[in-house]
C-alpha cells in the first residue's frame, strides 16, 4: 500500500475534476456526495493500509518514498512530484483524511438543497488533493505547491456563498483578505528556500537535513531559514502578527470551518517546524521565538474568545489559541507533543464546529449564542458530543485533550521554564471558562429564544453520525498517547512511534535538570483544577448568576471594549498598513509619477516635435520627409535617452 | 539539409497568404475570416513540424539558411533557430490563430485591411525570431511596427491616435539608436573581421574583444530599444494607453508576444555581444526590473480600467523576465526564458476575457461590473483559472517562471545581493492583492448594475479560444519539463558567452 500512497493524494484530485466538469450535469445531490466522500474514503483506506505496512517494517526502514515525475530540473535544482511516506507524514495523512472523510459525509447533509452542491464537494475534493501534497511532499517545493493550494481552496470556500455579506464587508471580501494574508507568510516561506537552496544545494528534506547536520553553515544563517520558514508558519497557522484572516473565515460554510479553518489546513504551519525541526533544533533562537510567539498567541486569542458571541467567532478564537499551544510545543522542542496536540484538537476542533453547525442548521443561521439557550433538549446529540468536545478542550481527564495539553504545559516547564507554564495554565483556565460559557449559554438554561417561532430539532443521521465518530475519538483518542507516569513500561506509545523522525533534532537539543514525579503530577493536579474552576465559574456566572457578567462588563467597559473589538488589531493594519499603500499607489505612484512627471516628458517632446514639425511641414511637401523628420527627432530623442541612462 | 528552408516556408506562408488576401473582394468578409484563419493555422502546423524535428540536444542554431541579400553591403537572409527562439516562434504561430478566431464578431468593419495586418504582423514578429543578421532583424522590427500602428489606430478605442502614435514615436525612438548602433558595430567589428558583416554569429565571435566603454555604449543603445519594448520601468507609459485602446486581438499579440521582442533582443542581442558590459550593467537593469516589479503591480493594484491593470500587471510581471536574464544563473535564465511563454499565454488570456466581456458590455470600468459569477459562471471560471496563473499559483505556469527566476537571482553571484530577490518576491504579494481584488470586485458579490442581467455566458467559439490556453497553463505548470528541455542548452550557451569572456586580444 505504500506505493499506492499516490493513489491517495490524486483520488481527490480526480474527485474534483469529475464533481467540478460534469457537476452541473450530474445534479443528483447523492452521486455528487458519494463521488466527493468516495474519493476521500478510498484515500483513507490506501493510507491506512500504508500505515499498517510500514508499522510491520523495522523501526529503521519506515521511511520510504514513491517518486511520480519530474516537476523541475534545471541546473542543480531537481524537485519531482515525490511523496515521503514516515510515520510524521502518515499519522498527518491518517488525520486528513480520516477527519476529512467524516466532515465530507457531514457536508452531505449539512449543504442538502445548495444551489452549488457540486461546487462545494469539488473544492472540499481539491483541499484535500492539495493537503496531502503538503504533508506527503518529500521537498520543500511540493510542499509549498500543497501550501498555496490549501490557501487557494480556503479562499474559494470562504467565499463559497460569494453574494452573502458577512459582518461589515461579503464574504468575498474575508476570502480575499485570508488568501492575502497567507501570501505574506509565504513570501516567507519562498524566501527560507531560496536560502536553504543555497547553502545545502537541495530542497528535498532528506538531502537538506543531512547536510544541515554534516555541512558547516553559521547559526544565524540557521536561526534566518527557520524565523522565515516560521513566517510563513504565523500565515497558515494564524498566529501573532498574521492571524487576523481567520476570524473572518468563519465566513464560509461551518464544514469548512471545521476542515480547513480547525482541523487540518491551519496545523499545516506546526506539521512544516515540525517536519523541518532538525532546522529548528540548529537555531535555539528561533525555537524561543516561536514559543513566545506561540504562548502570546494562545493567551491573546484566549482574552478574546472570553467575550465573542458569535458561536463560531468563538470557536475561531479557540482555534488560534489552540494553534499557539502547538507552537508553544514545537518552540519547547517537544515536537511529538505538539503533533500530538494536533491530532487530538483536529478531533475536538472538528466536532465542536460540526456541533456548532448543527446548531446554526436548527437556529435557521442564527449565530448569536445570547439568542439561543436550552438547547439540549432539542439536540440531544449535538448536545452529548459537544459536551464532550468541551471537555476535551478544557483539559479534563481522561477526554483526548488532557493529554496533549498536559503533556505540551510539562515541557514548557521543564525545557523553557515557570512562566511558559504559568501562562498556559491561565489560558488553560480561559479555555475552561470561555467554552463553557458557550456550552451553557448554547445547550443549558432556559431559551432565550422564541419558542413559538423557532422549533430547532436535531439533525438527520448524516450529521448525526460523524458527530458520534469524532466525539468517540475525541474521548478516547488520547490514550495512544499515554504519558509514561501512567503507561510505566510501555512508554508513550505516539512518541516512540514519531521518535526516529525527530531523532537528529532531539539529539541537537538538550535540556537540563532533572525532574520529579511529583512536579509532574502537582502540575498536572494545578491544570485540573484550574480548568475544573473555570468550567465552574462559567457555570456559577452563566447559569446562576447572569447579572455578574453583566456587572462585570459594566466595570470593565474599556477593556470589554477592546477585547469585543479584537484589540483593533484590524484597524491598526488598515491604517498603518493598508491605506498608506493603496493611496500613496493610487494618488503618487499612478496619478502623479505616471500620468504626470514620466508622461509629460514624454508628451512634452512629443508636442515640440509636433510644434517643430508643423512649423517645417509649411516648407516640405509629401509625406517622405515628414518620414525623414520623425528620424531625425527620434535620433534626438534616443540620444537624450542615453544621457538620462549614464 | 532539406530541413534547411523550413524557416523560410514558415516566413513564406503569411507573406503569401497576405498578398494572396489583397485579391479577395471586401465585401466577402467570411470568406476572408475563413482564410486568414486556415494560413494561420497552416503556419502554426508548420512551426509543429519544426518543433518537432528540433535537436534540444545541440546548442547551436538549427535550421540555417542563407544566402546573400545586398550584395555590396554583404548583407544576407540568414535565418535559424536555438531553443529560446523555437519556444517564442511557436507561441507566436499559437497565439495568431486564437487572436484571428476571437476578433471574428468584434472586428466588423474593414475586415479585409484587418485579416491583412495580422497576417503581416505575424510575418514580422517570426521574422525577428528568427533572423540571424542584424539589418535583416531591424527590418522586421521595424517592420512589425506598422501593422501594429494602423491595428491600434483604425481598430482601437475613442484615444486610439493617441495611443498609436504615442507607441510609434516611442519604439521608433529606441528603434533608431538600435539601427546607429548596429551599424556602428558592424564597422567596428570590420576591423577585427577584416569586412563589413551583419552576420550575427560572425559577431558574435569579435564583438566580446571591443573595448568596455565601446561596448558600454552598444550596450546602451541596443538596450534602450529592448527596455522601451519590454517595457522596462521607466519606459512603459506607451502601454496602458496602447492596450487600453489598442482592439482585444492587438492587446493579445502586443501583451503576449511584441514585448518577449525586448526580452528576447536582450538574450539574443546584449548578453552575447556585450558579456562585459552585460556584467557591468546587470545590477543597474536589475534594479530597474525590480522597481517595475513593485511599481507595476502597484500601480495595478489602484487601476479602474480592466485593461489598464492588466497592462500595468505586464511591466511587474517583465520584470521578473528581467531580472531572470541579469542574475545570469542556469535557474534563473530559464526562469526567464519560460516566464516570457508562460506572461504570453496568461497575459494574453487575460486580454482575451476582459475582450470577451467588453464586447458584451462596452466598459472595462471595475465598478460596472460585480456578481457576474451568477450570471457567466463559465467566463468567471476561466477567469479564475488564468488570473491564478498570472499570480504565479504553484501547479499553474506562472509559478514555475516565478519561482526559478526567484531562486536563480537569490543565488546569482552576477547580483551577488539578496535584496533583489526580497524585493520581488513582495510582487507575489501584491500579484495576489491586485488580481484578486479585481477579481472580487468583477466576480464576486451581489449584482447591482441591473444593466448586467442579459449579461451572457461565454459562446462555444470564445471556450474554444481560452480552451488550449489553459490546457499550456496547466502543462506548463505541472510538467515543464517538456518546455525547459527546450530551452537548457539555450540558456546554458547564453551564460557561457556572458561568463566565460574572451580575453580581449591585443591587436
Amino acid at each position: 500500500m505504500i506505493d499506492l500512497i499516490y493513489l491517495a493524494v490524486f483520488l481527490p484530485l480526480l474527485g474534483f475534476l469529475i464533481n467540478g466538469i460534469f457537476g452541473t450535469k450530474i445534479k443528483n445531490e447523492k452521486v455528487i456526495g458519494l463521488i466527493g466522500s468516495g474519493a476521500i474514503g478510498i484515500s483513507f483506506l490506501i493510507v491506512v493500509g500504508a500505515f499498517f505496512e510500514t508499522l510491520s517494517l523495522p523501526a529503521d526502514q519506515r521511511t520510504n518514498f514513491v517518486n511520480l515525475f519530474t516537476w523541475m530540473k534545471v541546473g542543480t535544482l531537481d524537485v519531482s512530484f515525490a511523496y515521503q511516506v514516515d510515520q510524521l507524514s502518515l499519522i498527518m495523512a491518517l488525520v486528513v483524511t480520516g477527519v476529512g472523510f467524516i466532515i465530507h459525509v457531514y457536508s452531505i447533509g449539512y449543504m442538502h438543497g445548495d444551489k452549488a452542491f457540486w461546487r462545494f464537494f469539488a473544492y472540499l475534493n481539491l483541499f484535500i488533493f492539495a493537503m496531502m501534497n503538503l504533508i506527503m511532499a518529500d521537498n520543500f517545493v511540493l510542499m509549498f505547491l500543497g501550501w498555496e493550494g490549501v490557501g487557494l481552496c480556503s479562499y474559494l470556500l470562504i467565499g463559497f456563498w460569494y453574494d452573502k455579506d458577512f459582518e461589515k464587508s461579503t464574504t468575498s471580501a474575508a476570502g480575499l483578505k485570508a488568501f492575502v494574508v497567507n501570501r505574506i507568510g509565504d513570501v516567507g516561506f519562498l524566501l527560507a528556500m531560496f536560502l536553504i537552496y543555497l547553502f545545502f544545494d537541495s530542497l528535498k528534506f532528506s538531502e537538506v537535513f543531512s547536510r544541515a547536520v554534516s555541512f558547516d553553515v553559521p547559526e544565524h544563517i540557521f536561526m534566518l531559514i527557520t524565523l522565515l520558514l516560521f513566517v510563513g508558519a504565523t500565515g497558515k497557522s494564524a498566529q501573532i502578527p498574521l492571524f487576523v484572516w481567520l476570524p473572518d473565515a468563519m465566513a464560509g460554510p461551518t464544514p469548512v470551518s471545521a476542515l480547513i479553518h480547525a482541523a487540518t489546513m491551519v496545523t499545516a504551519g506546526v506539521y512544516m517546524v515540525a517536519r523541518t525541526s532538525v532546522l529548528y533544533a540548529m537555531a535555539p533562537t528561533t525555537m524561543m521565538i516561536v514559543a513566545v510567539i506561540g504562548v502570546f498567541t494562545a493567551f491573546f486569542a484566549a482574552t478574546i474568545g472570553l467575550v465573542q458571541n458569535d458561536i463560531k467567532k468563538v470557536l475561531a478564537y479557540s482555534t488560534i489559541s489552540q494553534l499557539g499551544y502547538m507552537f508553544l510545543a514545537m518552540g519547547a522542542g517537544a515536537f511529538s507533543a505538539g503533533i500530538f496536540h494536533l491530532m487530538t484538537h483536529a478531533f475536538f476542533k472538528a466536532l465542536l464546529f460540526l456541533g456548532a453547525g448543527s446548531v446554526i442548521h436548527a437556529m435557521h443561521e442564527q449565530q448569536n449564542i445570547q439568542h439561543y439557550g436550552g438547547l439540549k433538549k432539542y439536540l440531544p446529540i449535538t448536545y452529548g458530543t459537544f459536551l464532550v468536545a468541551a471537555m476535551a478542550i478544557s483539559g479534563i481527564p481522561p477526554f483526548s485533550g488532557f493529554f496533549s495539553k498536559d503533556e505540551i504545559l510539562w515541557f514548557s516547564y521543564t525545557n523553557l521554564g515557570f512562566v511558559f507554564w504559568l501562562i498556559g495554565v491561565i489560558t488553560a483556565i480561559m479555555t475552561a471558562f470561555y467554552m463553557f460559557r458557550l456550552y451553557f449559554l448554547t445547550f443549558d438554561g432556559k431559551p432565550r429564544f422564541d419558542e413559538k417561532q423557532t422549533h430547532p430539532h436535531e439533525s438527520p443521521k448524516l450529521m448525526t453520525v460523524p458527530l458520534i465518530v469524532l466525539a468517540v475519538l475525541s474521548a478516547i483518542g488520547g490514550f495512544i498517547g499515554i504519558p509514561e507516569i501512567f503507561s510505566g513500561a510501555h512508554g508513550n506509545v505516539f512518541h516512540s512511534w514519531l521518535s526516529p523522525i525527530f531523532k537528529s533534532a532531539n539529539l541537537k537539543l538538550s535540556y537540563f535538570g532533572a525532574h520529579s514525579h511529583f512536579e509532574e503530577y502537582l502540575l498536572m493536579a494545578i491544570s485540573v483544577a484550574g480548568a475544573l474552576g473555570g468550567i465552574s465559574a462559567a457555570a456559577y456566572i452563566y447559569l446562576k448568576r447572569p447579572s455578574i457578567a453583566a456587572n462585570t462588563v459594566e466595570r470593565f467597559k474599556s477593556i470589554y471594549t477592546t477585547l469585543w473589538n479584537k484589540y483593533y488589531i484590524d484597524e491598526v493594519y488598515d491604517a498603518t498598513v493598508i491605506n498608506p499603500i493603496v493611496n500613496s499607489s493610487r494618488s503618487f505612484l499612478w496619478k502623479i509619477f505616471d500620468n504626470k512627471i514620466i508622461d509629460g516628458l514624454v508628451n512634452g517632446l512629443a508636442k515640440s516635435i509636433s510644434i517643430v514639425s508643423s512649423l517645417i511641414r509649411k516648407m516640405q511637401t509629401g509625406i517622405v520627409q515628414s518620414y525623414a523628420l520623425v528620424m531625425m527627432i527620434g535620433i534626438l530623442l534616443a540620444f537624450f535617452w542615453i544621457i538620462l541612462s549614464l | 539539409m532539406e530541413n534547411s528552408l523550413l524557416l523560410t516556408y514558415l516566413l513564406l506562408i503569411p507573406f503569401i497568404g497576405s498578398i494572396v488576401l489583397l485579391f479577395i473582394k471586401a465585401k466577402k468578409e467570411n470568406l476572408i475570416r475563413y482564410f486568414g484563419l486556415g494560413i494561420s493555422v497552416i503556419t502554426f502546423l508548420l512551426s509543429l513540424v519544426i518543433y518537432f524535428n528540433f535537436d534540444s540536444s545541440n546548442s547551436s542554431f538549427q535550421f540555417v539558411h542563407k544566402f546573400k541579400w545586398i550584395e555590396n553591403l554583404n548583407i544576407h537572409y540568414q535565418v535559424g533557430i536555438d531553443g529560446m527562439a523555437l519556444l517564442l516562434l511557436v507561441l507566436t504561430t499559437f497565439l495568431t490563430p486564437l487572436t484571428l478566431i476571437s476578433s471574428w464578431t468584434s472586428i466588423n468593419k474593414k475586415v479585409k485591411e484587418f485579416t491583412f495586418f495580422m497576417l503581416f504582423l505575424e510575418l514580422g514578429m517570426l521574422g525577428v525570431f528568427v533572423s540571424l543578421d542584424l539589418f535583416l532583424f531591424y527590418f522586421f522590427w521595424e517592420a512589425m511596427l506598422i501593422p501594429m500602428y494602423f491595428i491600434i489606430g483604425i481598430w482601437g478605442g475613442q484615444e486610439r491616435i493617441y495611443a498609436a502614435v504615442k507607441f510609434f514615436i516611442y519604439t521608433m525612438a529606441g528603434s533608431l539608436v538600435m539601427l546607429v548602433a548596429i551599424i556602428w558595430l558592424a564597422i567596428h567589428a570590420s576591423n577585427y573581421l577584416g569586412k563589413f558583416t551583419t552576420d550575427l554569429v560572425e559577431l558574435y565571435s569579435v564583438a566580446p574583444l571591443f573595448d568596455l566603454s565601446i561596448q558600454n555604449y552598444l550596450f546602451i543603445a541596443f538596450a534602450l530599444s529592448f527596455a522601451i519594448k519590454i517595457p522596462l520601468f521607466p519606459f512603459h507609459t506607451w502601454l496602458p494607453d496602447a492596450h487600453v485602446e489598442a482592439p482585444t486581438a492587438g492587446s493579445v499579440i502586443l501583451a503576449g508576444v511584441l514585448l518577449k521582442m525586448g526580452t528576447y533582443g536582450l538574450l539574443r542581442y546584449n548578453l552575447p555581444l556585450f558579456p562585459a558590459a552585460s556584467l557591468h550593467f546587470a545590477s543597474f537593469m536589475s534594479i530597474l526590473a525590480v522597481i517595475g516589479i513593485i511599481y507595476g503591480a502597484l500601480v495595478a493594484m489602484v487601476q479602474t480600467d480592466m485593461k489598464k491593470l492588466v497592462a500595468y500587471s505586464s511591466v511587474a510581471h517583465l520584470g521578473f523576465v528581467v531580472l531572470g536574464i541579469f542574475a545570469m544563473t542556469q535557474e534563473s535564465m530559464q526562469g526567464a526564458i519560460i516566464q516570457m511563454i508562460n506572461h504570453g499565454l496568461s497575459t494574453g488570456a487575460l486580454f482575451l476575457l476582459v475582450g470577451m466581456l467588453y464586447e458584451r458590455t462596452h466598459t472595462r470600468e471595475i465598478s460596472y461590473y460585480g456578481g457576474i459569477a451568477k450570471l457567466v459562471p463559465v467566463f468567471s471560471f476561466f477567469l479564475l483559472v488564468v488570473s491564478l496563473s498570472s499570480i504565479g499559483l504553484p501547479g499553474l505556469n506562472g509559478f514555475v517562471g516565478e519561482f526559478l527566476i526567484l531562486l536563480g537571482s537569490f543565488k546569482s553571484t552576477v547580483l551577488n545581493s539578496w535584496w533583489y530577490t526580497v524585493f520581488a518576491s513582495t510582487g507575489v504579494i501584491f500579484a495576489a492583492v491586485y488580481l484578486l481584488w479585481m477579481y472580487k470586485r468583477v466576480v464576486f458579490g451581489k449584482v447591482i448594475n441591473p444593466k448586467l442581467d442579459d449579461l451572457t455566458d461565454l459562446n462555444k467559439r470564445e471556450i474554444f479560444v481560452l480552451v488550449p490556453i489553459v490546457i499550456f497553463i496547466v502543462w506548463i505548470g505541472i510538467y515543464p519539463s517538456s518546455f525547459l528541455n527546450v530551452s537548457e542548452k539555450t540558456s546554458d550557451k547564453i551564460i557561457e558567452q556572458v561568463l566565460e569572456l574572451p580575453k580581449a586580444e591585443l591587436k
